[in-house]
């Protein structure tokens, strides 16, 4: 396939008019969104964005006020609690921290899906946990606890969890965040090859546009809740739309504001969207 | 589809079928160390896979360890390019010794 079109490829990932409050706040706002088979998408946005949010709920943790979510052709919105769990063993996450068990060593946290979820021998997840850390370069670090790992080691560590399962799709969650720039290439480097040696689905999310233009086939652009661009790194980064553009140099807050729209949210606390040409 | 095994020109032909994954590697686990324990050569036939994880991998490795403590040959033959895929990322690839075809496996003996 050509990893960067979607519009051959059936969609792993399919949300539709995602609508969610906290509150009366609304923080999605009619989200479309798509994830082709074997395609890398990467969500960009400021914080505030919903980007997080739009996560969760993509992992099934958060029920939108309306809209659906369909993952590998079922929409999560209907599924119960049972239902969700079993679809979610084709789902790995690799969080931003690495939210790696402290009490338990490297192997025993990346095995541990395996012994919730399969009847898999002993001798059978080992031999997988020592594959999956030949993989992410972390060969012969299964006994040593994850307080003795640099921060490119957890994330690595993490990544390694996240695919024992064998995911169809991969969530990662700022991967190469916090990393000097010659361990977040190789991060980088890391989710290129998972994809294209594990026909993965992978959903990144991360601020950090260098990451972003080196892996992805396509990069989801969100603003206060909604979509404001979806495209190849070239549309992306060619597009003129000085939103798009602001947020992806993370050009302040302050300096893209419309004086209008900011002082009526300093008066009246509204937060209405702000309209850039 | 069952996996099964048989013998031919003094090899044990092991032929696994359909998905080798978390649900059914432990049968093919349990098949490929009852072959090995018989100390003769073996030779994996994967042609009828279409699909192979990482646990089916799993099983390949423990049970070609288990071959080689024993001194018998052990060697796959007509892997996928998926299952080649994974073998790589993992360097497997290097550690196996991989027949393209069942036909050449027995010509080498398993």
């Amino acid at each position: 396939m050509s990893p960067k079109s979607s519009d051959t490829q059936p969609a792993v990932i399919k949300v539709r008019n995602l609508v969610t409050h906290y509150g009366n706040r609304m923080i999605l706002r009619g989200i479309d969104f798509d994830v082709a088979d074997r395609e890398i998408m990467v969500v960009m946005g400021g914080s505030g964005s919903g980007k997080s949010t739009l996560m969760r709920h993509l992992l099934g943790l958060e029920t939108p006020t309306s809209g659906t979510i369909d993952v590998l052709g079922q929409d999560i919105t209907r599924l119960n609690t049972v239902q969700k769990a079993e679809l979610f063993k084709k789902v790995g996450v690799a969080f931003q921290s690495g939210a790696l068990f402290s009490s338990l060593s490297v192997g025993e946290n990346i095995t541990l899906p395996l012994a919730e979820h399969t009847k898999l021998d002993r001798q059978t997840m080992d031999i997988m946990a020592r594959m999956k850390l030949e993989i992410v370069d972390l060969a012969g670090f299964e006994n040593l606890m994850p307080g003795e790992l640099s921060g490119g080691m957890i994330k690595r560590a993490a990544m390694a969890r996240a695919i024992i399962m064998d995911p169809k799709i991969l969530f990662c969650d700022e991967p190469s965040a916090g990393l000097d720039p010659v361990v977040a290439s190789a991060l980088d480097d890391l989710i290129l090859r998972l994809r294209d040696a594990l026909d993965m689905s992978i959903v990144v999310v991360t601020h950090e546009l260098e990451s972003a233009f080196k892996i992805a086939d396509r990069i989801t652009v969100l603003d206060h809740g909604e979509i404001l661009m979806v495209g190849t790194v070239d549309e992306i980064r060619n597009c003129d739309n000085s939103r798009v553009q602001n947020i992806l140099h993370r050009r302040s807050e302050e300096q893209i504001v419309d004086p209008d729209e900011y002082l009526r949210r300093l008066m009246t606390g509204r937060t209405e969207q702000v309209t850039v040409a | 589809m069952k996996h099964s095994v048989r013998q031919e020109q003094g090899v044990s032909i092991v032929e696994l079928r359909g998905d080798v994954d978390l649900e059914s590697s432990p049968d093919a686990r349990k098949l490929l160390l009852d072959c090995v324990q018989r100390k003769m050569p073996v030779v994996v036939d994967l042609s009828g896979v279409s699909y192979i994880d990482s646990s089916g991998i799993a099983s390949l490795v423990e049970s070609f360890q288990l071959a080689r403590t024993k001194g018998s040959e052990f060697s796959l033959a007509a892997v996928s390019e998926s299952a080649m895929r994974v073998l790589k990322l993992a360097r497997l690839d290097t550690v196996f010794k991989i027949h393209p075809t069942l036909k050449d496996g027995l010509s080498h003996g398993g």
